[in-house]
């Protein structure tokens, strides 16, 4: 079996598997009461956000847990867009995730003026555009750090000189947490999310730079500063807690998946000479996210090819791959509706081994020989 | 006293020396059906009872959808005593307002009263009990039946079922479920009228995926809600459809896959011992559902083939998938087999003769074969 869909989710790691169990059979207990073992529940969840706060050089910001990075996000884009008066301008990169995407439809549909900004074809965003819609009072910029069709990493620095003093800067890092280089003073807002990260499903969280004002999307009892009532998802928090621990324990992460995507695209030129890459130059990109098409062959049937041999891939992203239409993402980057039919992702995990890269590569090799003769009129 | 379901059936009312037969089969499909509620069923003049169930409405729900019930009453069983039997007419006319009438009937000709003298004689008591009714012998908007049987039964609602007749007394027969909108409802048409059935999908692996394969499963689920279980044969057809693709004229595709789904359905249908196919074709719906087409496919097969949609418009179809709740599975978008190498231009004329020539290439027997023998077999309730 080789697993090379990480982008869609990670198995969870043993250490969060472990301090989940802890917390459901020991430390059940509601982290909003006052006697002590509810209160040790609360150090934990406390200990578990100062964990992810330093994991992003946040220690001086606010972390509201959420039950994933959609939630995330729509806090961040409507909580803000909430506390603002009037209609607004606001802006949002053409390649984000349907929860970035669908939240700036719904503004756009209350009346704000919605700019969208474009891309290039290695997935840079279109500068001039940008500054075109920050002259005209954008007062909101949304662009994922690392885009997960194609893993284009954003220029948040230069983000960030253009934003400051004009516009809050909200950042989707679900892709890139850990995994690409980050720190909040690149960003007032930063989505992240546990399962890609070897944590669970169902827990994620929103960084908010002090001083930044949200509107809550959800109320009741308070919790999270009153940002997202509801009580802690306790076992959720201690797993991301402990799968943050563990990655940053293992160092170095980075270094070590960019030496295995460089060697799964070497292994898939080989078996496929015509494979074409989509999006950023590989050594460019995020290190765990590459994108190809296999021309002539459609990704969906590319895909139930390589799944008959035990390899697991995706086309596009999860959250629209059962929707059967070719990804939007793609085709905002510039690139035919053939050659974006015929695209597959590929993302890997520090556990991705090298001999599952070389399987997939030979199954590769396999099925493109077979299904390239067969190829519909 | 207690809560009984008073179960009546229709068409089968006119069976002539069959029908203890026909009953038979009905009363034991009934019971079949309200198993998981506990409920306790028997057949006695002319009626089918249900009592001891857990949950009335769920229990109602259960015997609606079996094939042979014409309607359902939930209904009050009693020991034979007049001001018994008014207290519980009054306690359910309680709730109602306009006209009514009292249907009363007696099977047991030693109570005392006969039919009219029951029916005016509670006619009268409800009457006085409820101001807000009236009588109207002719149109009654509400109909109060009293029954004096072994025991009294009192019942006054009365809840449609699906009609039909007794599954399995209409032989077996085998459909060709594709996971479109039509064929699930080609199959609900003909289990209605009894036939038992089991069906055959095509699947085509890499083309088709594992979603597919569950999007068919759910349909054979939601027809056995009806039929109470059938088994799927699910048919390997990507070699078969790649060899078409290869070797035989393009426009014809779509036609010689029909052919080929007919030649390995027929084998499938006499291992499942039915004796005909059902598919969802409807004339001139798609090239390959045109006369001529349909001739074509005919011509390969040695068992009737029904196709209950044949006369129906594509709107009247739907409408029944929703009734009977597989629209919403069917519209999933998953490709299915058809839908890989449809031919850009496919020949809607097709002539019989130019089959074997457009066929000759292929090995059709080793083909059939190969692909019922690997064939899975899954079986769903």
């Amino acid at each position: 079996m080789a697993y090379l869909d990480n982008s869609a989710t990670t198995r969870v790691c043993p250490e969060a598997v472990e301090a989940m169990v802890r917390c459901m059979r020991e430390g059940f207990y509601n982290p909003s009461g006052v006697y002590r073992p509810a209160v040790d529940a609360f150090r934990e969840v406390r200990a578990c956000r100062e964990a992810v706060l330093q994991a992003v050089h946040g220690e001086d910001c606010e972390l509201i847990f959420t039950s994933g990075g959609t939630e995330a996000n729509n806090l961040a884009i409507m909580g803000a867009v909430a506390r603002m008066r009037g209609r607004q301008v606001l802006a949002v990169s053409a390649v984000e995730h349907p929860s970035v995407r669908e939240a700036f439809e719904a503004l756009r549909a209350d009346g704000h003026d919605v700019r969208v900004i474009g891309v290039t074809q290695a997935g840079e965003l279109r500068w001039d555009e940008l500054a075109r819609a920050l002259d005209d009072g954008a007062s909101l910029v949304s662009c994922m750090q690392v885009n997960n069709e194609t893993g284009a990493i954003a220029d948040l620095d230069r983000l960030r000189r253009m934003t400051e003093g004009r516009a809050l800067l909200h950042v989707d890092g679900v892709q890139g947490f850990l995994r690409v280089p980050f720190s909040m003073r690149q960003a007032d807002m930063y989505t992240l999310s546990g399962h890609k990260i070897h944590a669970p499903k169902g827990i994620g969280a929103l960084v908010v730079r002090r001083g930044v004002r949200l509107a809550p999307r959800q109320i009741g009892g308070g919790q999270e500063s009153g940002m997202r009532s509801g009580t802690e998802n306790t076992p959720g928090i201690a797993g991301l807690g402990a799968a943050v621990r563990a990655m940053r324990a293992r160092g170095g992460v980075a270094a070590e998946l960019m030496a295995k995507k460089l060697r799964l695209v070497a292994a898939f030129r080989e078996a496929v000479p015509e494979t074409l890459v989509n999006g950023p130059a590989p050594e460019d990109g995020a290190p765990h996210i590459v994108n190809l098409s296999f021309p002539g062959v459609r990704g969906e049937t590319m895909l139930h090819a390589l799944e008959a041999a035990g390899v697991y891939a995706s086309t596009g992203s999860a959250c629209s791959s059962k929707k059967r239409k070719v990804s939007s993402v793609l085709l905002a980057m510039g690139l035919t509706p053939d050659r974006a039919e015929c695209a597959l992702r590929f993302s890997l995990c520090p556990d991705t081994s090298e001999a599952e890269i070389d399987e997939a590569a030979r199954a590769l090799g396999e099925a493109y020989g077979a299904l390239r003769r067969f190829q519909r009129r | 006293m207690r809560d009984v379901l008073l179960v009546r059936y229709g068409e089968v009312f006119l069976k002539g020396a069959n029908r203890p037969y026909f009953l038979r089969m009905l009363t034991e499909n009934v019971r079949k059906a309200v198993k998981p509620v506990g409920g306790h069923v028997w057949l006695s003049d002319a009626r089918i009872y249900v009592s001891d169930f857990a949950d009335l409405q769920d229990c109602i729900a259960r015997v609606t959808r079996v094939f042979g019930v014409h309607s359902v009453s939930p209904a009050v069983e009693m020991e034979k005593d007049l001001d018994a039997i008014s207290a519980v007419c009054i306690r359910m006319m309680q709730g109602y307002s306009g006209t009514f009438k009292v249907f009363a009937r007696r099977s047991d000709k030693s109570f005392p009263m006969n039919s009219m003298e029951i029916g005016q004689e509670i006619g009268g008591r409800v009457l006085e009990s409820n101001p807000n009714l009236k009588v109207d012998v002719h149109k009654p908007q509400h109909r109060l039946n009293v029954e004096i049987r072994d025991n009294a039964y009192v019942c006054v609602e009365e809840v449609p079922a699906v009609g039909g007749m007794p599954m399995g007394t209409g032989g077996k027969a085998a459909l060709l479920l594709s996971g479109g909108i039509d064929s699930p409802v080609a199959g609900f048409q003909l289990m209605k009228r009894g036939v038992r059935c089991c069906a055959i999908h095509f699947q085509s692996p890499p083309y088709t995926g594992e979603l597919a394969r569950d999007k068919v499963m759910t349909l054979a689920k939601e027809l056995s809600a009806y039929c109470g279980g059938m088994r799927v044969y699910l048919v390997p057809f990507t070699k078969c459809q790649l060899e078409i693709h290869e070797k035989c004229p393009e426009g014809l595709g779509t036609l010689i896959t029909r052919r080929f789904m007919m030649r390995i359905a027929e084998r499938l249908a006499r291992q499942y011992g039915a004796q005909a196919l059902i598919t969802g074709e409807s004339l001139g719906q798609v090239a390959s559902q045109t006369m001529e087409a349909l001739v074509c496919t005919d011509a390969v097969v040695g068992m009737p083939v029904f196709r209950p949609l044949i006369g129906m418009d594509k709107t009247e179809i739907m409408a029944v998938a929703e009734k009977i709740g597989t629209y919403e599975t069917s519209i999933l978008p998953y490709e299915d087999c058809c839908t890989v190498f449809t031919p850009r231009h496919p020949v809607t004329k097709p002539k019989l003769d130019t089959m074997p020539d457009a066929e000759k290439r292929l090995d059709v027997e080793a083909l059939v074969s190969e692909a019922v023998e690997n064939t899975e077999v899954e079986y769903v309730e």
